[in-house]
């Protein structure tokens, strides 16, 4: 029998499709990914099986939840339903949860708002069982503890526990881990997991993240521009990615970009027993103020011409490194050299013009008021004679040809372009005075996984033709083992394993490296699985 | 929490001790010498001087700060040059009928902005929103002291339903309150539209957060995502204004006695810049500065009760 | 909203221009005294009627316009020149001792309503319409370094600003090159609620003898003088009243518009 049964369901703002006869089964027990690029529309086909559409969205069709059509519903309605029927976890655990509310009573009020007696009977003792259930035991994780007390992995059990609190017969999780470390994101999805089966809850998991429910998932559905383009059994979707679409996602994820053999030469950067710390908040007024050193005296070399990866969890130091070594923070112990010379945040500009950076976020990089002429050319501020006229705009074109786009881009302004392209633009300023050294920090992570197969493609031609050296600071071991010769694994401001890509994720030494790449959901090899 | 009440006591000291020294200063630089004003042009040198050391102004200026500081501290605000009182009785009187007034029409407005900004928020874009924002709109325009001096033709003049001035005293207090409700009036309700525009767009704010996307997946109605999950976290920004408003009610309060000719600190304050003397000005100042660094410590600690992060950091 | 803005807009240009107008034309002369007028209400030969001197209303106001938008404007000019570049400073400094000074600078200056800053000027320098500037503009100063160290604080924490550093750019020229342009429009609808602001304030001043001195019209003193008269000739308390109303609405109407059409996301401070 179908729990959950979504039939031809279209959705559309103001004359806008976002679905376009979207039809979905989930059985009890049944684990159902759903998933595709940003914008595909499986989030919203999430809302609208909650009943949480915006306002303005128009929706025909049916979802039947044990039978009963919920579209036709009134909110109060679903306000019964959702909570006690239907439960909901979601992307961002930071944002998820009330600040100025104990975690008991956020959870006790899923209880509460569906009681039937009144005052509802055991409401605190059912969600201390719950936060128990969802691995925060009552003696170690109190019912009056804060969200702000907890971490981002303690906090999305919290909202689990929200969700499940009165055994729903469905639950859906809307990209549940993406905001998470990949050690927490393998707990979250294993709790998930555990619950599903223990309570016969069916799961409509949504991820843009393939890997995340190749093992997990027992259907997967694969949307693309608000349609389902290819359901069945994830082995079989695996094995037969019979549309053209699967298989574009499919490749993407498990794109290696194609990299020039490395020729290192003379060592280029060197990091010499790099030390920072940041001063804590005082606990007491006139305290001597504590510091938390964050980098602990790291030492590394890169020779001209590798392509190093820098990998670790979020908090691990690697984002403070990545500062000292842009010549942004100075460090409190060791030097950090650039072909012998040191690199301060009082360093010359013939220094800082032979490294330029790459980062992450591909619509906060850029000043919105520019034209992308201006923002390419924002380093020949470093050089003591720039560029002018004619030969400017010579160097803007070869810059903007270099990475895919065209001189007339240069005119624009930067809304005027996708993420991808985006990112396309952040390398052509980091290219344009020909630096010797390129940090990416996360330059990919942001992207969707065909976007970022071309971005990877268009770094390993760059480091072809110019002959760069990169550094690659990531927390995504598929991006690292793609595009990187070497590898280094940092945890709580140290490096604790480095060597060759391929050695350390096939035959890590450390334990630490083990766990994260146990932890690291991998995608099936289609050949193997076919 | 008791270490960040700690704290934020420490700042208000430190607030206090710089603005009794700027005070002191601004008042200190002001040109023309007291002594010489109060007994005329035709005073012989030596009765200035005698004057002068009577008001103990032959220190040297350190020791009069430190004498002016510390006789507040204890409740002595010196002696009035005009008057030849002490200011602290003459203070005393009248600052029993500015801060109640000041108070009053705090609660006043946010009596009426709460719910009015609750309302408009709730039922954002229909006609009562548009309803709240319009006369909040004007409410924010008109100037509180003309308000005032409306309230007065109609309420005291035509309809006769109260007195047009004046302050019976505290010995009645209905009457005192009844006097002075005109005037809590003409103050709140300009501060009440400012407040109650903060407290829609605020809650408008909190209405956006994922956290009520979350309790509306448990089941919560609009209204009760809103009502136990919007409120308390839209308090934050509405407790800075809060504390704001009562710095401009204070000042409000000293402009609204002219047009009730209340006998309050703004009747004092304006003799006494008339008359040049400077002790009064200097101690009323700091009074009402006072009064402002008090009432935004209370809304620090208040910060505090509403949001748990606070509590901890520190 | 659109309507926002044109209406906004609208209503600030007439008292603008009739402010401007009264340099060279007035209906009536506002400095002949003509007893035997004195008290009239609004009729054809004064269309706002007469005040207790038997000068026109209409007259006075639109010269008392010019107080009010010169003192108010004046008064943001200071708030915006000086606040700005503390603010910006500040941001620059983010966690610094700058900052930190002010930071606390600017919460004490909070501490001094500009109705206390006016009382202490005018306890040294006497009142008038240039201490009413100085008073409104000492207050503006930390609305205004609040504003913008707030608003750069989060555009400091932006990628784009690290692409700046990298590129060797000094936290000067950042401020100039990408945090100024960045908060452009915050600053001028703030500065528009500042101004509408300063010209309450001017008003409650002037009310209580502390700003423009006679003969200089100004609108709060006609307020002050026609209190004695509200019960013999409403008008004369009633309508330079509404001019205030309706200019503040004008400039209220206007920064809203200008917000919605720039920005609607900005986070402006009314208090």
């Amino acid at each position: 029998m179908t729990l959950l049964e979504i039939d031809a369901l279209s959705v559309s703002i103001r004359g806008k499709t976002i679905l376009d006869a979207v039809s979905l089964r989930v059985a009890p027990g049944e684990i159902v990914a759903l998933t595709g690029e940003s914008g595909s529309g499986k989030s919203m086909t999430a809302f609208a099986t909650m009943g949480l559409l915006p306002h303005a969205a128009q929706a025909s069709g049916a979802i039947r939840l044990d039978g009963r059509d919920l579209l036709p519903l009134s909110d109060p309605e679903l306000c019964d339903l959702r909570g006690r029927a239907m439960g909901m976890v979601f992307q961002e655990p930071m944002t998820a949860l009330n600040p100025v509310q104990t975690i008991g009573r956020q959870v006790a009020e899923t209880i509460r708002i569906h009681a039937r007696a009144r005052p509802p009977v055991r409401a605190d003792e059912q969600a201390a069982e719950t936060l128990a259930r969802v691995g925060l035991p009552p003696d170690r994780f109190p019912l009056s503890r804060y969200p702000h007390e907890l971490s981002g992995g303690q906090r999305q059990r919290v909202v689990i526990a929200m969700a499940i609190a009165l055994q729903p017969r469905l639950l859906i999780a809307d990209e549940p881990t993406t905001a998470l470390d990949v050690t927490t994101q393998a707990q979250i999805l294993a709790l998930l997991k555990r619950l599903a089966r223990e309570d016969g809850m069916g799961l409509m998991m949504i991820t843009h993240d393939l890997a995340v429910v190749a093992d997990m998932a027992n259907r997967i559905a694969v949307m693309n521009a608000g349609r389902i383009v290819e359901t069945g059994p994830t082995a079989q979707v695996f094995a037969t990615r019979r549309h053209p679409y699967t298989r574009a996602l499919f490749d993407a994820s498990r794109h290696r970009a194609d990299l020039p053999p490395a020729t290192p030469g003379a060592p280029l950067l060197s990091v010499d027993n790099a030390a920072r710390d940041y001063p804590l908040p005082r606990t007491r007024p006139f305290q001597k103020r504590q510091q938390f050193r964050a980098v602990r005296n790291v030492s590394f070399q890169i020779a001209r011409g590798e392509r190093v990866g820098l990998v670790g969890e979020s908090g691990c130091g690697k984002s403070t490194l990545t500062r000292a070594i842009l010549g942004l923070e100075p460090l409190q112990e060791g030097t950090i050299t650039l072909d012998g010379l040191p690199v301060t945040p009082d360093a010359p500009a013939d220094i800082r013009r032979r490294m330029q950076v790459v980062f992450q976020d591909p619509y906060g990089s850029f000043n919105p008021r520019h034209r992308v002429a201006r923002l390419i050319t924002e380093p020949f501020h470093l050089l003591p004679d720039p560029p002018r006229g004619a030969a400017r705009d010579q160097a803007i074109a070869e810059a903007l040809t270099a990475v895919g786009l065209r001189p007339e881009d240069a005119d624009k302004h930067i809304h005027a372009f996708s993420g991808g392209q985006r990112q396309r633009i952040a390398i052509a300023r980091a290219l344009i005075n020909r630096p010797d050294l390129i940090v990416f920090d996360e330059a990919v992570s942001a992207l969707d996984v065909r976007v970022r197969a071309q971005i990877l493609d268009l770094m390993a031609d760059l480091s072809r033709s110019y002959g760069l050296t990169y550094l690659f600071i990531s927390h995504d071991l598929s991006v690292v083992r793609s595009i990187t010769d070497r590898v280094m694994v940092m945890q709580a401001g140290r490096i604790v394993e480095e060597g060759p890509t391929d050695r350390v994720l096939s035959a890590p030494a450390h334990p630490y490296t083990r766990q994260l790449i146990d932890a690291a959901p991998v995608l099936p090899d289609p050949e193997a699985a076919a | 929490m008791l270490r960040y009440a700690l704290k934020r006591l420490v700042s208000l000291a430190v607030s206090l001790a710089v603005a009794s020294v700027v005070i002191f200063l601004v008042v200190e630089v002001a040109p023309g010498d007291p002594a010489s004003f109060m007994l005329g042009i035709n005073a012989r040198e030596d009765t200035i001087a005698a004057l002068r050391s009577e008001l103990g102004l032959d220190v040297p200026k350190w020791q009069r700060y430190l004498a002016w500081a510390g006789g507040m501290l204890t409740g002595d605000f010196g002696t009035s040059y005009t008057y030849r009182t002490p200011v602290s009785e003459m203070v005393a009187e009248r600052m029993w009928i500015s801060l109640p007034l000041a108070l009053y029409a705090l609660i006043l407005s946010t009596l009426i902005a709460f719910p009015a900004g609750l309302l408009a928020a709730s039922r954002r874009g229909r006609t009562s929103d548009m309803g709240v924002m319009a006369a909040t709109q004007l409410g924010v325009a008109i100037p509180n002291f003309w308000f005032a001096m409306l309230l007065v033709l109609v309420f005291a003049i035509n309809l006769r339903w109260f007195s047009a001035g004046g302050f019976p005293g505290w010995d009645d207090p209905v009457q005192a309150l009844k006097a002075l409700t005109l005037p809590a009036i003409a103050l709140a309700l300009p501060q009440a539209a400012i407040l109650a525009r903060v407290m829609r767009s605020s809650l408008i704010d909190i209405l956006g957060e994922d956290f009520i996307r979350t309790a509306r997946a448990k089941g919560l109605s609009p209204g009760q995502a809103l009502w136990r999950h919007g409120v308390r976290n839209a308090l934050i920004p509405v407790l800075t204004i809060l504390g704001l408003q009562f710095s401009f009610l204070l000042a409000g309060a000293i402009i609204i006695e002219q047009v009730f000719f209340l006998p309050g600190l703004g009747r004092l304050i304006f003799q006494a810049i008339t008359q040049r003397d400077l002790i009064v000005v200097e101690s009323v100042v700091m009074l009402l500065v006072f009064a402002v660094i008090v009432v935004n410590f209370a809304v620090d600690l208040a910060y505090a009760a509403v949001d748990p992060r606070l509590r901890q950091k520190a | 909203m659109t309507r926002n803005l044109i209406l906004g807009g609208l209503l600030s240009l007439v008292f603008v221009a009739a402010a401007v107008l009264s340099f060279a034309w007035t209906p009536g002369d506002v400095e002949t005294l003509d007893i035997a007028n004195r008290l009239k209400p609004p009729h054809a030969a004064h269309w706002l009627g007469t005040d207790h001197f038997g000068r026109d209303i209409l007259s006075m106001l639109m010269v008392g316009a010019r107080t009010s938008i010169a003192v108010a404007l004046v008064a943001v000019g200071i708030g915006m020149g000086a606040g700005v570049p503390l603010g910006l400073a500040a941001a620059a400094n983010r966690g610094g001792w700058l900052d930190e000074l002010i930071s606390r600078g600017g919460d004490l200056v909070f501490a001094f309503p500009s109705l206390v800053i006016a009382i202490l000027i005018t306890a040294i320098f006497g009142p008038g319409a240039i201490n009413a500037i100085i008073a409104i503009g000492i207050f503006n100063i930390p609305v205004f370094a609040r504003l913008s160290r707030g608003a750069a604080l989060s555009l400091w924490a932006r990628e784009f600003i690290l692409a700046a550093r990298v590129c060797g750019k000094s936290a000067t020229r950042i401020s100039a090159e990408h945090i100024l342009p960045n908060i452009a429009n915050l600053l001028i609808v703030q500065g528009t609620i500042q101004f509408s602001l300063g010209i309450l304030a001017e008003a409650g001043l002037s009310y209580v003898g502390l700003g423009a001195q006679p003969p200089v019209p100004s609108w709060g003193r006609m307020l002050a003088d026609a209190q004695t008269m509200v019960s013999l000739a409403p008008h004369v308390a009633i309508i330079p009243g509404l001019a205030i109303v309706f200019m503040v609405l004008g400039l209220n109407l206007l920064g809203d518009g200008l917000r919605d059409a720039l920005d609607p996301r900005l986070k402006v401070v009314r208090a």
